[in-house]
């Protein structure tokens, strides 16, 4: 049945390491390794007050401000909408294309699997065609394509076509935990050889169906987002890009080269659209992450939270974090700078995890001031050079989905 | 290439009321005959659950449920993989709606009711699970989709997984742009070794060359096939009801189905 006897991936047991060759990123913090990079050595946050669209709303949002320019390439224009272009803009990145081409030529289309995550895809498309209904007909707009856009596998479809892969391919849709339940689907498709590598990530951008629905929630903050702070009052919606390539490492390779360690997974069974409050499922994602990397707490040098900085939220991951880790072990939400991307929050912060192993520093939290007293677990408000070896990143999401992932270098 | 083996099935379609009740329509010795969806009371969520769940949700707990009551198995522990081409349609229209008038009032509910995961999420609350939960889409390629990640999660993991596709109609004008004929649901529980209760093997692998796919006998089959991304089921299911040895084609996947 499979080539090899060892288990990977989300169970009890431990997974063969799988090399990240190559990422790109696209946030409001800037597009590109080198200016995310700078923008965690500086604190500089992407979040301001909201101006998307015709939003009326008392709240910060991290946005990607090049995007309404922006083009596809024109054989592509019936996949065109925000969620799709914020895609191609990360492609665009850090060479990433170039990169395909040589996974392409390397292994052949057909062993490349492409497996993305988004919560919203091109809804905002959608949201458009609602409001330019036939006054007579009720019927939506010819302009429309509900496939090429509004459909969650949209991005996949559109990714196939421009990249010409032809392995296993899908989206995965589990709310904010999307692109960080990417990784798991790929290193298990390696690993029962239906592919060789595969291409993880996606996108998700700013559309009126998050913004008011959690808006409707209570759960926006109206001032940029404060994770882990005593006064924490909320989240900023924000969108970005991001993808990342996963192969087999190779023999003798250097110690630059990031790798993910492991990919642990849980549901909560508590609440739709609220974490249990001692962060059961959060930890028992942690836990798994770590068996399946074959560690123990005590190996984690940073943990890149999920920390939206909501009140329930930031507690139920305080107590997971320091109940498992103790007090320790340093630990940061970067979502004061980026803003919470909901389903590409998981590609984000692997990116920003992988940043922190190759470029040693330890990433902030802008706008939070104090941290909340009750709080256990050791954050840190300022980035720093640090030496780090291994991180582990949290993302979890509605419908109570949990993903924790975790990232070294080459041994 | 995969190996696993079906050890449950749920089934909830027009005219197709559970797997047990559907499988002579499905192996060709009675006829089919149309007949509404029935959805079952879900009367493993608490009331305030109960209340706020969708289509989707109900439809694919009746299926997945039936299938782990099929295999004799509990959902505690069990991982699922749901796979749906889109979301529930009167969620995604009521939203839109709503956000395209004046007031922009979304409901609470509504909005998370309208993510993609809605049903894994209702299905752990009314299981007790934790195990990991997958939600996929890859529009009228889903139950592909979803049947490679199941087995794969099945084989690599060595446990049981318990798939399950359903897709609902849209109401207008959402409908218009995206078809869909009829409420349909399948769920199966594949396991990585044979067992007792085993009703068929499957053998999985990527086409080397895409087939045509494998089709329905029966016109008004052949038209829930088409109508619905998760009835593409279908023709899996009439190769395990009739119990005889045969290749499915469905997408860019073959499928070897040997009955036990």
């Amino acid at each position: 049945m499979l080539g090899c006897p060892a288990l990977p991936a989300s169970g009890t047991q431990s997974m063969h390491p799988l090399r990240v060759s190559q990422f790109s990123i696209v946030s409001s913090i800037g597009a590109g390794q080198e200016a995310t990079l700078a923008a965690l050595r500086s604190g500089v946050s992407g979040l301001h007050p909201c101006a998307f669209e015709t939003v009326d709303l008392p709240t910060c949002t991290g946005a990607v401000e090049s995007l309404a320019e922006f083009r596809l390439h024109d054989a592509f224009s019936a996949f065109d909408c925000r969620n799709n272009r914020l895609a191609e803009m990360a492609l665009r990145q850090d060479g990433f294309e170039d990169a395909v081409a040589a996974l392409l030529a390397r292994h052949g289309p057909r062993r490349i699997g492409l497996f993305l995550g988004t919560s919203t895809s091109g809804i905002l498309q959608a949201e458009l065609a609602y409001r330019d209904r036939d006054a007579i007909t009720g019927m939506l707009p010819p302009w429309f394509d509900y496939q090429r856009t509004h459909n969650v596998a949209s991005l996949s479809t559109y990714l196939r076509q421009r990249l010409g892969i032809a392995g296993p391919s899908f989206v995965v849709s589990c709310a904010c935990a999307s692109t960080a339940k990417t990784f798991g689907s790929a290193a298990r498709m390696i690993e029962a050889g239906m592919c060789d590598a595969a291409i993880v990530g996606g996108a998700d951008s700013l559309c009126l169906t998050t913004l008011y629905g959690f808006h409707a929630l209570g759960l926006n903050a109206p001032g940029p987002c404060r994770p882990f702070d005593a006064a924490r009052n909320g989240i900023s919606i924000g969108e970005a890009a991001g993808f990342a390539i996963l192969e087999r490492p190779q023999p003798g390779g250097s110690g630059d080269d990031i790798m993910l360690l492991g990919v642990g997974e849980s549901n909560d069974a508590y609440h739709m659209s609220s974490p249990h409050p001692e962060g059961v499922g959060a930890r028992l994602a942690m836990e798994r992450a770590l068996m399946s990397a074959g560690l123990v707490p005590e190996d984690i040098d940073y943990i890149n939270l999920h920390g939206t900085a909501t009140r329930v939220g930031d507690a139920a991951e305080d107590s997971a974090v320091s109940t498992l880790f103790g007090n320790e072990t340093p630990c940061s939400s970067t979502k004061g700078q980026t803003g919470h991307t909901l389903g590409a929050a998981g590609i984000v912060e692997a990116i920003v995890s992988a940043l922190a192993i190759r470029h040693r520093i330890l990433p902030g939290s802008p706008h939070t001031e104090t941290v909340d007293p009750l709080f256990r677990s050791q954050y840190h408000i300022l980035c720093k050079p640090a030496s780090i070896d291994t991180v582990l990143s949290n993302s979890f999401g509605f419908g109570g989905s949990n993903c924790g992932l975790i990232f070294g270098r080459q041994r | 290439m995969m190996r696993v083996f079906v050890e449950g099935i749920g089934l909830v379609g027009p005219g197709l009321d559970g797997w047990l009740a559907a499988r002579g329509v499905l192996a060709g010795v009675e006829p089919y005959k149309y007949a509404p969806v029935r959805l079952p009371p879900l009367a493993l969520l608490p009331p305030a659950e109960r209340r706020r769940a969708g289509t989707t949700v109900r439809l694919a707990i009746a299926a997945g449920m039936e299938a782990l009551e099929h295999a004799g198995r509990d959902p505690v522990d069990m991982p699922i993989v749901c796979a749906a081409s889109g979301g529930d349609g009167e969620t995604i229209h009521e939203t839109l709606s709503v956000l395209a008038s004046q007031q922009r009032e979304v409901s609470p509910t509504r909005f998370h009711n309208s993510v993609h995961n809605a049903p894994s999420g209702y299905w752990a609350v009314a299981s007790g699970s934790r195990a990991p939960s997958i939600s996929l889409s890859a529009f009228d390629a889903s139950v592909r989709a979803g049947l490679l990640e199941a087995a794969v999660q099945a084989s690599v993991l060595d446990r049981p997984v318990t798939l399950i596709a359903y897709d609902v109609p849209y109401p207008q004008p959402l409908h218009a742009a995206r078809p869909i004929s009829a409420t349909f649901g399948v769920a199966l529980v594949l396991v990585p070794r044979r067992a007792d209760r085993v009703i068929a093997a499957l053998t999985i692998s990527m086409a080397d060359a895409v087939s045509p796919a494998t089709c329905m006998a029966d016109g008004e089959l052949e038209r829930l096939r088409l109508g619905n991304p998760a009835a593409r089921a279908l023709p899996l299911l009439a190769a395990m009801a009739r119990a005889a040895v045969c290749t499915i084609h469905l997408d860019d996947v073959d499928i070897v189905v040997e009955p036990s």
